[in-house]
C-alpha cells in the first residue's frame, strides 16, 4: 500500500508554491504508514507485553514487598535486595552460576570450534554427517529424560565408574553427583554435552561461508593448519562465536532444568544456582519478595554480561 | 523496493530509537512497579475471617442440630488427591457404593507440586471440596481452609483421642499444635526401623535392640560382617533422609515436647539443645564409622527402598507407608521395630503424622466432605480398607476395634509400635515440616555436609536454627 502510494506521487512542479498542502499530504502518508506498521506489529507486541513485559513488571513490583503469594503484602522497599546481596547463601548461588560458564560456555565453544573444523575437513563423508547428528542429538532429546540417564551414568554403579574401573582407575570412582568437589563439574559435564552440539552445528555452518580462496592463499604463503585456524577461521566466525557465547552464557547463568534433575542443588549447596534458589524461595518458602528480588538481580547480571558481547558483534557488522 | 529502502535508511537511527524504546519501556515499568501492592486486595469474604463469622461458615446452625450429611440429592465432590497413593481412591469408591448419590471428581498431583500449588488452587475460582494438604500454617493464615471445629463438635471428634488432631490445629499467632482445627487425618503413619530378617540373623540379632547402645552394637557387627548397616537416602531431590535417624536419636536422648514446639513454631523454641547435640554427635559417629552407603548423598528415596528390598542394608529408617512395597518385594523377610530409647525401659519416640486432608474455605459441598472424613475414621469397611491398603493406623474413636491384620505381617508390627509410642506419648511431627523450606534449605544441605565432612554435629544444629529464624522473620 505505502509502496504504491510512493510511486504514484507526482513530482513537484518546479517553482510551485503549493508546498503547504503537499507537505500535509506527505505527513498524512507517513502517519498512515506508521499506523499500518504498528498494526502489523500489534499482535506480536500484545503477546510480548502479556508474556514478557507484564511478568517482568510484576516481578519488579513483587520484589519490593514481603509477600507469601496469597495473603496481604507489606512494602519493604529495597530490603529484599539487601537480603539478596548480603546473604552468603544467596550470593553463593550467583558464584556457582559463574563457575558453570566454564562448562556451559567456554568449553562447548572451544571444543565446538575444533570439532567443526575437523568435520569441515572431512566434509561430505557419511562419518561427518553421522558425527553432526550425534552431536546435535542432545538438543532434540527432552532434557528431563537426558538428566535421568546422566544420573544413572554418574551414579556409584554407573557406566562412568565402570569405565574408570575397567582402565584401572577404580580408586577414584565415586557417586559423582553426590560429591562435594565433583558435583558442579559433573553438572557442567551434562551442560557441555547438551550445548556442544548446538555450538558445533552453528560454527560448522559459519565455516561454510568462509571464502575457500583465503585458505588457498594462506597455504601458498606456507601457513600451517593451526595458523589457518587462528588467522582465518576464528576471525571469520566472530559473529557465530558471539552468538554461541551469548546463548550458552545465558544457559549457564539462568540454568535450572539440568541442575534440578541431576542434583537438586546438592550436595550441601555445592550446585545451587539462582534459578533453582528462586524456585525454592518462591514455592517452598513462599518468600515471593526475596525470590523476585533475586530474579531481578539475575536478569541484571545476565544483561551486564551479555550486552557488551552484543556490541562486539555489532562492531563487526559495520 | 521502497520498503526495503526505507528500512535501510532507518538503520543508523535504529540504535538510538532502540534505546529510546527501552527507556520508554523502563519508564513504563517504573510506573507499574509500586503502583499496586500484590495480594493486598485479598477478599475477606472468601473465608470466615472473624470468630463471629465462624458459626455461619461451618455447618449451618440447623446442620449442627441435625448431623451434617451428603443428603439424598446427587452430589459430586471435587477432590484433589496425592499421586502415587491409591488409598483415597479406594475409599471414595467404597463411599459411592454406600452412598450412591455421591460421586467424586478426582484429580491428583505430586506431593511436591501440591506444596507449591495448594494455595493457588484453594484461592482459585473452583476450589476442591477435599484436598491433600502438604502444609497448613500459611493456608490457614490466608483463610483458605474451612474451620473444622464446628464439625468436630457435630460429629463428636472432640471425644476422640485428641493427639490425632494436635498437628492440624493452628493458633491465631500462626503456631501449630493448638487453636483452630484445619485438617483431618485419613490415617496416622508411624515411623521406625525396618530390618532385613535374613541379614539380621546373620549378625545374630534375636530381638529388637533395647537401647541406642544395643542398636549401635548391631551396626558395628553388621559393618564387621561386610554388610551395609543402614540403607538410607540423602539426595536433594528426595530430601535428606538422614533426618529420620537424627530425629529418632533426638527422641531417644531427650523429651519430644521441645522438638514438637520447635516444629510448631512456638516462640523462642530452638533445635540447638544439649540433648539434640548428643543425637547429632551419634549420627556423625555413624557416618564416620561407615554405617551408611558411601554414595548416600546421591541416593534417591525410591532407590534406597529398592536397594533395601534387594538385601542391601540390614536396617533402614522409614515409615509404615512402605509396608505394602516391602511386603511385595521381601515377603516375610522384613521386620519393624521402634527406635530404642537412650536407656532401657525409657519412653519411645517416633515421627507419626496424620495423612492430612482439608476442606477449602469456599467449598461447595463442605458438609458432605466433612461427612466423608468422619466416615473414613468410623466406618468398619473404610477402616479395614485403610489398614489393608496402606498399613497405617486409621485413628478414630478409641472404643472402635482395630481392623484385622495378618498376625505375621509387618503391618501388625507397625500398628503395635504405634500403640506403644502412643502409650509413652512419644508421637512427633517431622522436623522437616517446621517451615515450608526448612527441609530444602536447612536439613537437607546441612545433613549432606555432615556426610561430606564439611559440617560438624554442633554446626549442623546451629545452621538449621539460623535458617529457621531467617524463614520465620520472612513470614
Amino acid at each position: 500500500m505505502t509502496a504504491s502510494a510512493d510511486r504514484i506521487e507526482p513530482a513537484p512542479p518546479p517553482g510551485s508554491d503549493q508546498r503547504h498542502p503537499r507537505r500535509t499530504l506527505a505527513i498524512a502518508r507517513v502517519r498512515r504508514g506508521t499506523i499500518v506498521g504498528w498494526l502489523f506489529v500489534l499482535p506480536a507486541l500484545f503477546m510480548y507485553a502479556a508474556f514478557v513485559l507484564q511478568p517482568l513488571a510484576l516481578t519488579l513490583n513483587y520484589s519490593l514487598y514481603r509477600w507469601d503469594g496469597i495473603g496481604p503484602s507489606k512494602w519493604v522497599g529495597l530490603d529484599n535486595y539487601r537480603v539478596v546481596l548480603t546473604d552468603p547463601v544467596l550470593t553463593d548461588t550467583l558464584f556457582n552460576a559463574f563457575r558453570l560458564i566454564a562448562f556451559f560456555s567456554l568449553l562447548p565453544v572451544f571444543v565446538g570450534l575444533v570439532v567443526a573444523s575437523i568435520l569441515r575437513r572431512s566434509e561430505g563423508g557419511l562419518l561427518g554427517t553421522m558425527a553432526r547428528t550425534v552431536l546435535f542429538l542432545p538438543q532434540v532429546i527432552p532434557l528431563v529424560a537426558a538428566g535421568i540417564v546422566w544420573n544413572w551414568v554418574l551414579s556409584l554403579t554407573g557406566a562412568f565408574n565402570e569405565v574408570l574401573g575397567g582402565i584401572g582407575l577404580g580408586a577414584i570412582t565415586r557417586a559423582w553427583l553426590g560429591d562435594f568437589d565433583f558435583a558442579l563439574p559433573a553438572v557442567g559435564l551434562i551442560g557441555f554435552w547438551v550445548l556442544l552440539g548446538f555450538c558445533t552445528v552453528l560454527l560448522f555452518t559459519g565455516m561454510g561461508k568462509i571464502d575457500p580462496g583465503l585458505y588457498e592463499s594462506a597455504r601458498i604463503d606456507g601457513a600451517s593448519a593451526v595458523n589457518e585456524f587462528f588467522a582465518i577461521t576464528i576471525p571469520s566466525l566472530r559473529n557465530e562465536i558471539v552468538v554461541c557465547i551469548t546463548v550458552t552464557i545465558i544457559a549457564a547463568l539462568a540454568s535450572f532444568d539440568i541442575v534440578y534433575i541431576s542434583t537438586g542443588g546438592g550436595p550441601g549447596r555445592a550446585t545451587m544456582v539462582p534459578g533453582l534458589q528462586i524456585y525454592t524461595l518462591a514455592f517452598f518458602g513462599r518468600q515471593i519478595g526475596v525470590a523476585s528480588a533475586l530474579a531481578v538481580v539475575l536478569v541484571v547480571i545476565v544483561l551486564v554480561v551479555i550486552l557488551p558481547l552484543q556490541r562486539l558483534n555489532r562492531g563487526t557488522a559495520s | 523496493m521502497s520498503l526495503a529502502n526505507r528500512d535501510r535508511s532507518l538503520v543508523p537511527r535504529r540504535s538510538r530509537r532502540h534505546s529510546m524504546t527501552l527507556a520508554t519501556a523502563l519508564a513504563g515499568l517504573a510506573v507499574i512497579v509500586g503502583a499496586c501492592a500484590p495480594g493486598a486486595t485479598v477478599a475477606p469474604s472468601s473465608a470466615p475471617s472473624s470468630p463471629s463469622g465462624t458459626a455461619s461458615a461451618g455447618p449451618s446452625a440447623t446442620a449442627v442440630a441435625a448431623l451434617p450429611t451428603c443428603g439424598t440429592d446427587p452430589v459430586q465432590l471435587t477432590v484433589l488427591f496425592e499421586t502415587g497413593f491409591d488409598l483415597p481412591n479406594k475409599l471414595s469408591e467404597e463411599f459411592t457404593k454406600q452412598f450412591p448419590n455421591v460421586t467424586f471428581s478426582i484429580s491428583t498431583d505430586q506431593f511436591a507440586n501440591l506444596m507449591s500449588s495448594s494455595a493457588r488452587i484453594l484461592s482459585g475460582s473452583n476450589p476442591p471440596d477435599l484436598i491433600r494438604l502438604p502444609s497448613l500454617v500459611t493456608l490457614a493464615k490466608d483463610k483458605l481452609l474451612k474451620d473444622l471445629d464446628p464439625y468436630a463438635t457435630a460429629f463428636g471428634w472432640d471425644k476422640w483421642p485428641q493427639s490425632q488432631f494436635t498437628q492440624n490445629r493452628v493458633g491465631a499467632d500462626g503456631t501449630r499444635g493448638a487453636g483452630t482445627l484445619y485438617g483431618f487425618g485419613l490415617n496416622f503413619s508411624m515411623t521406625g526401623v525396618f530390618y532385613n530378617k535374613k541379614l539380621a540373623a546373620q549378625i545374630r540379632m534375636t530381638q529388637p535392640p533395647a537401647t541406642v547402645a544395643d542398636f549401635e552394637d548391631l551396626l558395628a557387627k553388621a559393618k564387621a560382617a561386610g554388610l551395609v548397616p543402614i540403607m538410607q537416602w540423602n539426595d536433594s531431590a528426595s530430601g535428606g533422609g538422614l533426618a529420620f535417624p537424627l530425629q529418632d536419636l533426638m527422641a531417644a536422648f531427650g523429651p519430644v515436647q521441645p522438638i514438637n514446639d520447635w516444629i510448631f513454631q512456638k516462640p523462642n523454641s530452638t533445635i540447638d539443645t544439649p540433648t539434640n547435640l548428643t543425637a547429632a554427635q551419634h549420627l556423625a559417629q555413624w557416618i564416620t564409622s561407615g554405617y551408611f552407603p558411601k554414595d548416600v548423598n546421591a541416593i534417591e528415596y525410591t532407590a534406597a527402598a529398592g536397594r533395601f528390598a534387594k538385601d542391601e542394608g540390614v536396617f533402614t529408617f522409614n515409615g509404615d507407608w512402605q509396608n505394602g512395597a516391602y511386603t511385595k518385594d521381601m515377603a516375610s523377610n522384613v521386620g519393624f521395630f521402634a527406635f530404642p530409647p537412650g536407656t532401657a525401659g525409657g519412653p519411645l519416640g517416633a515421627m507419626s503424622a496424620p495423612l492430612t486432608y482439608g476442606i477449602a474455605a469456599s467449598a461447595k459441598h463442605a458438609d458432605c466432605a466433612a461427612f466423608f472424613l468422619n466416615w473414613v475414621s468410623t466406618n468398619p469397611t473404610a477402616r479395614q480398607i485403610n489398614v489393608t491398603n496402606q498399613g497405617s493406623n486409621p485413628g478414630g474413636p478409641s472404643d472402635l476395634a482395630m481392623p484385622t491384620v495378618d498376625a505375621a505381617s509387618v503391618t501388625t508390627q507397625t500398628l503395635q509400635v504405634g500403640a506403644e509410642v502412643g502409650k509413652s506419648n512419644g508421637a512427633m511431627d517431622f522436623i522437616a515440616n517446621s517451615t515450608g523450606s526448612i527441609f530444602a534449605q536447612g536439613w537437607t544441605p546441612e545433613l549432606q555436609k555432615l556426610v561430606g565432612g564439611k559440617q560438624t554435629a554442633d554446626g549442623l544444629l546451629k545452621a538449621v536454627q539460623v535458617e529457621y529464624l531467617k524463614e520465620l522473620a520472612q513470614q
